[in-house]
């Protein structure tokens, strides 16, 4: 009964990245970390990061509370970014971005997503765009040494 | 199908009463609303929307102040308005009844007026673990401010107060008592008479937030013998943008003015200000004229229909809600007070409540999801937030039926 747009989104990928996340662990010491936080929801997360000294992102993880997008925004993100570049992450954060808020439509404008392009029915759903970045603000915030963020 | 459920839990047909409310009618992503967020904003009835297109279309000007006729017409509705809220709680002057833009506004008042002038270093201030961060934010201000303590009484497990503890945390310290009458993240009705009849044995004045509580309780400050009694328009039927404080006569009489400024005066030189008698006293500057007029008239809208019997319908509403909710496996109602008004917050395993939210709402059905600005509360019961389905005397059985259909659904895809 539930209709398309949204089953779209809620989708067996993020599903199944929602019950089981990927990199959902503490990475200590790591190199790089941050904490996201929404206060409307009440969504937190620490995203830890690894670099070496070509600028590789050689480990990335998580931990943190929320909803499925939220979450399962966290774990793809940890295992799209991990052996590229950290300043790819800047592209892809504001592909991310764009693509969240509908200014990126992934079937129409070329993008380097890949299958983070599940994401792009929270366009439809102005409320939850914030729960689909923060992990993306996140990882952004710890590859630039800021150690909190908030959403809000 | 609407009027058949109703007819199925007493004799309140309402059909004819969804006919008041033109929302009711609307689709949602294709399909017919299921309102079921009244505990955030309700929804209003044609007649308080008609008293705002007539004060605009007819009788628009300030109040207490031209000698024209638009003006003494509008001072009229507006000082109508007041009786009609002085009936509504049966207060037993309309000078106790101060209109402020909401509940909040209302708490605030107290807490700078009434709070600024007796509260003092060492002392103590007593709230509780349900409050909305309305009646909390205020104090903490105020006790920070003064060096002064807040103290809160705490919750048991099914979301009353520990009455117990209230008894022993009442002090020679304590300066004033804010208790919610019925909570908006639990439903829990607390026994505000009792407690506050327990405060006074040792004259501490008590201020009941009841926003939650007016929407589905009879209320009677005059028999509460509450000392401040604080509400919102728009969780009552009104319009958003105006509450009113009720506070016993004395207690408004001695308090100093809260803002400053227009109408709150008699004379004023840059010697010596005389301020207005009560309520003017309190309201500073040229109020919400129509949303005034509006809660007035969504008051009389209750009264006029009948609350005890709104009230009795809405409640066999939650008692039919509550039932086929706790049959669904996997969830679990937060709240289980042996008084409850028409709130069901619950929380489904495994299943975080803004996808909840976000899948309902496709369905049309709207609920709120989060904290309910009750944080403490959430901490309490080791959660992040709830999803809450709250109910008006416009809602059916039917509807319940449809949320039902649709919390399954979203089981359904998160097993």
């Amino acid at each position: 009964m539930i209709q398309d747009r949204t089953r779209q989104l809620y989708q067996e990928l993020l599903l199944d990245h929602n019950k089981k996340p990927r990199n959902f662990r503490i990475i200590d010491p790591a190199d790089h970390e941050a904490v996201g936080h929404n206060p409307l929801c009440g969504d937190k997360l620490v995203v830890y990061l690894n670099v070496d000294e070509t600028g590789t992102v050689t480990d990335v993880s998580f931990i943190g509370e929320g909803c499925a997008i939220s979450k399962a925004s966290a774990s793809m993100m940890t295992k799209f970014v991990k052996g590229r570049k950290t300043e790819e992450i800047d592209l892809l954060f504001h592909e991310f971005h764009d693509m969240s808020t509908g200014k990126l439509d992934p079937e129409r404008d070329p993008h380097n997503l890949g299958h983070l392009s599940v994401f792009s029915g929270v366009r439809d759903l102005p409320a939850r765009v914030k729960c689909a970045t923060l992990a993306w603000h996140t990882l952004q915030a710890a590859v630039k040494g800021k150690d909190k963020i908030t959403t809000e | 199908m609407i009027k058949e459920s109703a007819a199925e839990l007493n004799g309140l047909d309402v059909a004819a009463l969804r006919d008041d409310f033109p929302i009711l009618n609307r689709e949602v992503h294709g399909r017919p609303l299921v309102y079921l967020d009244n505990a955030a904003s309700s929804q209003m009835p044609r007649q308080v929307m008609d008293s705002y297109a007539d004060y605009f279309t007819r009788h628009h000007s300030n109040v207490h102040r031209g000698v024209h006729a638009l003006s003494q017409e509008a001072t009229d509705l507006f000082e109508g308005a007041r009786l009609s809220m002085q009936t509504f709680l049966n207060a037993g002057d309309p000078g106790e009844i101060v209109f402020t833009s909401g509940a909040t506004d209302a708490m605030n008042l107290v807490a700078q007026s009434f709070g600024r002038a007796n509260v003092k270093e060492g002392d103590e201030v007593l709230i509780s673990a349900m409050e909305h961060h309305s009646n909390i934010v205020p104090w903490k201000m105020l006790c920070d401010e003064k060096k002064a303590v807040l103290k809160v009484i705490p919750l048991k497990d099914n979301g009353e107060l520990d009455l117990r503890a209230y008894t022993a945390l009442l002090s020679d310290k304590t300066r004033i008592v804010g208790v919610m009458h019925v909570s908006n993240a639990l439903g829990t009705v607390n026994p505000v008479r009792e407690m506050i009849a327990e405060a006074h044995e040792r004259n501490i004045p008590v201020l009941v937030d009841g926003a939650q509580a007016v929407p589905h309780i009879t209320v009677d400050v005059q028999d509460l013998d509450c000392d401040f009694y604080a509400l919102s328009g728009h969780k009552m039927f009104g319009p958003t943008g105006v509450g009113v404080l009720y506070g016993k006569k004395e207690w408004l009489e001695a308090m100093p003015p809260y803002r400053g400024g227009g109408d709150m005066i008699l004379s004023v030189s840059f010697d010596e200000i005389i301020y207005n008698r009560i309520p003017h006293k309190f309201e500073a500057g040229t109020p919400g004229i129509a949303q005034v007029i509006g809660i007035g008239k969504a008051a009389e809208y209750l009264m006029d229909k009948g609350r005890d019997r709104l009230y009795a319908y809405e409640n066999s509403l939650l008692q039919y809600a509550t039932g086929k909710l706790s049959q669904i496996d996997g969830l679990k109602i937060i709240g289980t007070a042996e008084n409850k008004a028409s709130v069901i917050s619950f929380v489904i395993e495994g299943v975080h409540p803004h996808d909840i939210g976000t899948i309902l709402d496709q369905e049309g059905i709207a609920v709120r999801t989060g904290h309910h600005c009750a944080q403490p509360v959430m901490e309490r019961y080791s959660i992040p937030a709830t999803t809450r389905a709250s109910f008006a005397f416009y809602n059916t059985t039917a509807e319940v039926d449809t949320l039902v259909k649709g919390i399954k659904s979203v089981i359904e895809i998160f097993k």
